[in-house]
């Protein structure tokens, strides 16, 4: 497969009358890719774009070698909304057996996928608990695990730690560090700047722009600046 | 623009048909209304007649075994698929391998499964414990409240896109569901309503579901059935056909 994992070609999209993004350009490749920024910066619609799910007003988005959202795509890109995405009135493995038969797998391929994703998100111990009754980091959990079922060469996780506790966080980072290396392409929002160390490259984005691109180390060279934040802030009085 | 796949697969219908089902029975209390209400209502209405000569209850009571899956399923698929559209299931599914009709039929399957025990219970009822006179064959009226309840469920699946919230869908009962009820001949004959609201009546969904219904109740032919119920089975499946419409997989 050729060029960038991602590539966005004059993307504009509209919403609700409001011009999130116009005319953006970019690429992600291999690697943790951390997309930060404030809320409002259009993160999301970024993600939904490249998901497929956004209807965009121009340019287009193509997802490891086809268009956004086309039916080859759809067992090859996990996605993780910032909204649970889960049914609140089933159990854990209830959740993760009928996404897996959705995505056609059955019989002792699916037991075998669901118990990998447990473990892998640090769930088995849960897996027959309702979700509804599980605390709001456990529930962006199974989401995730939801999104890992289909072993995607594409992995697009909006906010994924909010509201976790930094040991919770630290896994998790390892977790898409793990899948990063294994060849998976993840792609990460969030608008806590500290995060940003844990990425191996770096979009910072605001008002619907990318204002920042590259490593932390190159960042903070380029702006000379002492961390992301104040990077940040330079980039926008340059821009 | 590509739309999620309209082919359908047996398997995703399944997972689909099967996840409600564990929802709904997960949900004890839903189940116990969903099955015992209709029958309480019919037990209801036969006590309120029971004093007045004129069999009133057995002109009404074939229609209301029509009434209730077509109702019932309306308003619980318009909250179930509002709430998938809400929570972000729906968009997951569409990013999945998951085509629309999938799960389309996989709510319609589910909801038919329920409507049948449903029906089986009011009918039993009914006829066993309340004497409600029906000439025709028992299992056609379940097969009758069966459509019925499809086609229930299929309008809740249209208006589901068009309520934002969980308040909108539950006015567009009144909207959507009463006028048909009103119009159906259950409250004055549709022969004797004026000629412009008999015209409407008669063209209704509803109004099919209920004169096969008591076609059951006065006759032992079933040819007039059948093609009531064919009608009622065609309204469904034009407005899945409209449901899948509204299912879009790119969002504003």
């Amino acid at each position: 497969m050729a060029g960038a994992a991602v590539r966005v070609e004059g993307l504009t999209v509209v919403r609700g009358g409001r011009t999130v993004l116009d005319g953006l350009d970019l690429e992600v490749d291999r690697g943790v890719t951390g997309l930060l920024g404030p809320s409002g910066s259009g993160k999301t619609t970024l993600m939904r774009s490249v998901v497929g799910v956004q209807r965009v007003r121009a340019g287009r988005v193509v997802v490891l070698g086809e268009e956004a959202g086309s039916p080859g795509l759809r067992h090859r890109v996990g996605y993780v909304t910032q909204a649970t995405s889960v049914y609140g009135d089933l159990g854990v493995a209830e959740n993760l057996r009928f996404f897996g038969r959705v995505l056609g797998l059955r019989g002792d391929a699916l037991a075998a996928r669901v118990s990998a994703v447990l473990d892998r998100v640090d769930l088995a111990g849960e897996a027959d608990r309702v979700v509804d009754r599980l605390s709001g980091g456990q529930q962006s959990r199974v989401s995730l695990a939801v999104a890992l079922l289909g072993e995607p060469d594409l992995l697009v996780l909006d906010e994924p730690t909010v509201g976790l506790d930094p040991v919770l966080r630290r896994d998790l980072w390892s977790l898409f560090h793990r899948l990063a290396d294994a060849g998976t392409v993840v792609l990460v929002s969030s608008h806590v700047m500290d995060e940003a160390e844990r990425c191996d490259r770096l979009l910072l984005m605001r008002e619907g722009a990318v204002i920042g691109d590259g490593s932390l180390a190159e960042l903070l060279a380029r702006t000379g600046a002492a961390d992301v934040e104040q990077a940040f802030l330079r980039l926008v009085g340059s821009a | 623009m590509s739309g999620p796949r309209a082919g359908l697969s047996p398997r995703r219908v399944l997972a689909v048909a099967g996840r409600v089902l564990t929802q709904v029975r997960r949900d004890r209390r839903t189940l116990a209304m969903l099955l015992v209400l209709p029958c309480l209502l019919m037990t209801l209405l036969w006590w309120l007649w029971s004093d007045v000569p004129g069999g009133l209850f057995d002109r009404v009571g074939p229609a209301l075994l029509a009434v209730f899956p077509f109702f019932v399923m309306f308003l619980v698929t318009s909250v179930t698929t509002l709430r998938e559209r809400t929570g972000g299931t729906l968009e997951r599914l569409l990013a999945m391998p998951m085509g629309r009709l999938d799960f389309l039929v996989g709510y319609a399957v589910a909801f038919a499964l329920l409507a049948a025990a449903q029906s089986v219970l009011a009918v039993g009822v009914s006829v066993g414990l309340l004497d409600l006179d029906v000439r025709g064959p028992l299992w056609l009226l379940t097969v009758v409240a069966v459509a019925d309840a499809v086609l229930g469920t299929a309008l809740g699946l249209c208006v589901s896109a068009f309520a934002r919230t969980e308040f909108q869908a539950v006015q567009f009962m009144p909207a959507v569901v009463v006028p048909q009820i009103l119009l159906c001949g259950l409250l004055v004959p549709r022969d004797e309503m004026p000629p412009v609201l008999a015209t409407v009546g008669d063209l209704l969904p509803l109004s099919f579901a209920v004169d096969a219904m008591s076609g059951l109740s006065r006759s032992t032919a079933t040819g007039e059935v059948w093609q009531d119920v064919a009608v009622v089975a065609a309204f469904a499946v034009a407005l899945l056909g409209v449901g899948a419409a509204t299912l879009r997989r790119r969002t504003p």
